[in-house]
This record gives structure tokens, sequence and C-alpha cells, in this order.
């Protein structure tokens, strides 16, 4: 790795660690304090590696930077003795802070940040711009692109966030019984949002995508290696994430564009990933609670037999019934139709889609459009050009084209 | 919107001395059934299946077995649905499997106050 490559990896890699041990440390006030510090340490790094060259190990060699700025800054600003200290009246008085970057430091500092990310003061779509800042080292361009907004946006939007977080004044503390019991929720629902980012999202096809769903699995291994956070529902979760991620390889062509599920390659699926999924599925099987994750792990995991079978589909069509009993989504309820399709039959599943009326979501007239396919080809096309008019993407768009061409040669 | 509780009445001894087969078929068509309400998102609460047999209590502390002494149909369970009005609801019932079974679904609007 040549130094063009190099930071912009350690960036991704280091920044949200140090970030993290340094709001664990300064707390949730001085959040910006150690942004504006580990940004400046990669500055430095950009600076001096070019001049003399990288530095046998990059990473610690940040750290010891990142270590040395905070002291310098601590002492020209004497905050530590002024705030600081007040706000943790309990932590004995010390000038030359340990600023520990230890491997152990860096997964609790993170796993803190996490719980704090994820407060319930904070709405959803900023969680996600946090957890993508602070846990995941993205830039706020890149946070716009994922968003498919601007960057003025997400910066007010973490900004709005940070300061709710400092309002509220929400300690960055390593999840206690409490914390887990009020918070796992929504920490697992902003990971699984995350991971949905990169997976799903309608901003076509950007390398960011697998990053974001990397990092949603990463953070979920930080959840399971802490007894209090590794919970049945956290493993359903990794399963999950596993098996969607095991066909990373296969979804999308050269040129970046979707494949869909059944037109894939089935010899590109990546079985470790299927096996580590189900090694979680069955980990998330102690204890009596049933979350959400474990139906959509079911769901995933059926979604990893290459078959096309009865038994398959049934299966799948039981977990979004249950899904759906649950929590009702209208992602959910359309793929039980394509379901009810495979496991019962064409007819009934047109009858229960029609009764869906979700008129403004293209994928209503991709799921009707496939139903009618063979029924009435013609109606299928319709549908399908419907579809197309009130998507929203162009990656969607051009999927629906493909979808009426194919189409139109079959019949 | 308004909320609806359908309940679910049926000859349940009776039916419980069916063929395994004929119970997990049964319960599918229930699942998919209830799957279908959720999916339109009008489920309101999945509701609950009822054991048989139970006991009624009457003025003047008289107990007695189960609900059914004198009728052969009893009450087998509940969800609670939520729609525009009770026709709508009423549409929804006609697609229940209890008639598979000679039931009957009784749907009664939830009261506000």
């Amino acid at each position: 790795m040549d130094q063009q490559e190099l930071i912009p990896h350690l960036f991704r890699t280091e920044y949200s660690k140090i970030i993290a041990v340094l709001c664990s440390h300064f707390g949730i006030n001085y959040i910006e304090v150690a942004e504006d510090i580990v940004s400046d340490t990669f500055l430095t790094a950009a600076e001096l590696w070019g001049i003399k060259g990288i530095p046998e190990n990059p990473a610690a060699w940040l750290y010891t930077v990142a270590k040395n700025k905070t002291r310098n800054y601590l002492k020209r600003h004497q905050l530590f003795e002024k705030k600081i200290v007040t706000d943790f009246k309990n932590q004995p008085m010390d000038t030359d802070p340990d600023i520990d970057l230890s491997t152990t430091a860096i997964a609790d500092s993170q796993l803190a940040m996490i719980f704090t990310v994820c407060h319930p003061s904070v709405s959803e779509e900023a969680q996600i711009a946090l957890a993508l800042s602070l846990l995941c080292g993205f830039g706020v361009q890149e946070i716009a692109d994922a968003f498919l907004t601007n960057k003025e946006t997400v910066y007010k939007r973490l900004k709005r966030a940070k300061e709710k977080l400092r309002e509220e004044n929400i300690a960055i503390a390593p999840p206690s019984v409490r914390m887990v019991a009020e918070r796992m929720e929504t920490v697992l629902t902003t990971l699984y949002l995350l991971f949905n980012e990169g997976y799903y999202s309608v901003s076509g096809d950007h390398p960011l995508k697998k990053d974001c769903c990397m990092e949603a699995m990463r953070l979920c291994l930080l959840l399971l290696g802490n007894p209090l956070t590794d919970t049945p529902a956290t493993n359903a979760l990794m399963a999950l994430m596993c098996f969607h991620a095991s066909r990373f390889e296969a979804r999308t062509n050269s040129k970046g564009e979707i494949i869909l599920y059944e037109d894939q390659d089935t010899r590109l699926w990546n079985k470790d990933l299927v096996e580590k999924g189900i090694f979680y599925l069955n980990c998330a099987a102690n204890g009596s609670q049933l979350s959400k994750f474990h139906l959509e792990a079911g769901i995933a995991y059926w979604h990893t037999h290459p078959e096309d079978n009865k038994e398959k589909w049934e299966a799948i069509l039981q977990l979004y019934n249950k899904l759906l009993m649950l929590e009702y989504t209208p992602v959910a309820a359309l793929n039980r139709t394509y379901a009810l399709a495979k496991a019962n039959s064409i007819e009934e599943a047109i009858a229960e889609a029609e009764k869906l009326q979700l008129t403004d979501n293209h994928f209503y007239f991709v799921l009707l459009g496939t139903l009618y396919e063979h029924l009435d080809p013609i109606k299928a096309k319709t549908l399908l050009q419907t579809a197309k008019e009130i998507a929203r993407s162009e990656s969607d768009r051009q999927l629906i084209q493909k979808k009426i061409a194919e189409l139109g040669e079959k019949h | 919107m308004k909320d609806f509780l359908l309940l679910f009445r049926a000859d349940y001894v009776e039916y419980a001395k069916r063929s395994p087969e004929e119970l997990q078929s049964m319960t599918k068509k229930w699942m998919d059934w209830i799957g279908g309400i959720a999916a339109q998102n009008k489920l309101a609460d999945r509701g609950n299946r009822l054991e048989t047999g139970g006991r009624v209590i009457r003025s003047g502390n008289m107990i007695t077995d189960g609900p059914f002494c004198e009728i052969k149909e009893s009450l087998g369970g509940y969800i609670v649905i939520k729609t525009a009005s009770i026709d709508e609801a009423t549409e929804i019932a006609l697609g229940c499997p209890v008639y598979q079974i000679g039931g009957s679904v009784e749907v009664r609007e939830i009261s506000l106050m």
C-alpha cells in the first residue's frame, strides 16, 4: 500500500478508534475537541510522511502523535484543570493524563460510544449519521453520498445531534445492565439500519456501500464481545448480516449494476459467511426472546439455499407472516406476497397483492408486474411501466427497464 | 380507523380429534390469513388462542366447568383488526379459515369509552 492509499485506509480504520478513546476520556461535551485533535493528527501524518517516508508502524505513530497533541491541547487550554476536573470531581487530578490506546481500551471506548450515539434522545436519522461519523470514520461528504443529500445537511444534522447529546449530558460510559435494558433495541436497530444503508441503499453503486456493511458487522462483533450485550438478538442480527453479506460478490456485475437474487451466480455466494451466519443463528436460539432480527435472520438463512422449492418458500412465507405480526413494514408486506406466490399460488398472491394498495411504492408495481408475467404479459408490462415512472433512482429504473425488455423477449 | 375485535367460535373439542396433517394444514391457513391482514397493516393486535375448557363464575359463587355445557361452539381465540368500517372488517372476516371447521366469527367494534 503506498502513501496515497495508506492514509485514507488508516483514516477509515483508526480515526474512529482514537475518537472513541478521546471522547471517553473528555466526555460528551468535547466531541469536537476530540475530532479536531484526530483530524490534526492525520494532517500531520499527511505532511510528515510525504517528506520523511512512512513510519514502521503507522497506526502506533498516529496513536503517539494523537496522545501528544491531546497533552499539548490540555496544557495550552488548561482545560483539564478548569473544566474536566470540575465535571469529573471524583477522578484524580492529572495534568499529564494517560490516554490508553490499547486494543482493550479501544474496544471498551467504542462500545461506550455505540451506546452514546444510540441514545433515544437523538433521532434515528441523526443516529446513523453520528454512527457513520464517530464510529466508522466516514467523512461528511461520504455520509452525504450515502444519504443522497448534501454536505450542509449532513453537517447540520451532525451538529444538532451532538448538541442534543450535550444538552442531555449523556455520559460516555461502558454499558450498564440498565443501559442495555433501555437502549439495546435502539443500538441493534441503528446497526441494522447502518447495514441496510449499505446493502439496499437507493444511491446506486458506491464503494462505500460495502464499507457501511462491514462497519456495521464490526460494531456488531464488538457487542458480541461483551457479556452484557452478547444477547440472542445481537447474535440474530449478526447472523442476518452474515447471510446477506455472503451474496456481496454475486449481487453486482462488473459494471456495478445490481443483479437480482434469482439471476445470481450461486457459485459466487460466500460459503464461509453462510457458515458463520449459521453459527450465530444457533447462538441466537438461546433464551425465549424472539426478536424481529431472529425472524429476518431466518428468512435470510433460507435465502442462502439456492434451490427453488416449496419447502423453502413455505418456511420463508411463515417467517414473513410472523415478522408482519410483530411489526408492519411495506417491504415485508411485498416480500411476503412474493413468498406466497411461490409457496401457495400466483392467483392467491395476486389477490393478496391487490389488497396491499401500496400505490406510491414502485416495488409494489414491480411485484404485481412479476406476478402477472405469465398470466397476462400485457398487463404485466403496463404495471412495470408504472413502476418505472415512479421509481426514484436511476439504478431502480434501469432494473425495471431490464425486466420490461425481458418480458418483451419472452412473449 | 376503528378497532374491531374478531372472536372465533367453533367446536374445538371435535376439531382436536383431526389428524396431525389436517391440524397442520389448518394452522398454515390461520397463519396465512392473519399474515395477510398484517401485510395490509390492518392487524392491531395478534390476540391469543384459548385453551379448550375453563371455568365460568356466576353470582352466588356458582362455579361451573367450561362455558360450553349446553352449546358445542366455544370461544377459541381472538384478534383485533383496524379498518375504516365494520363492512371492511366483515370483508376481512369472510376470509377466516374457521368456517372450514364449521365455526363462526363475531365482529365487534371496540368502544373507545
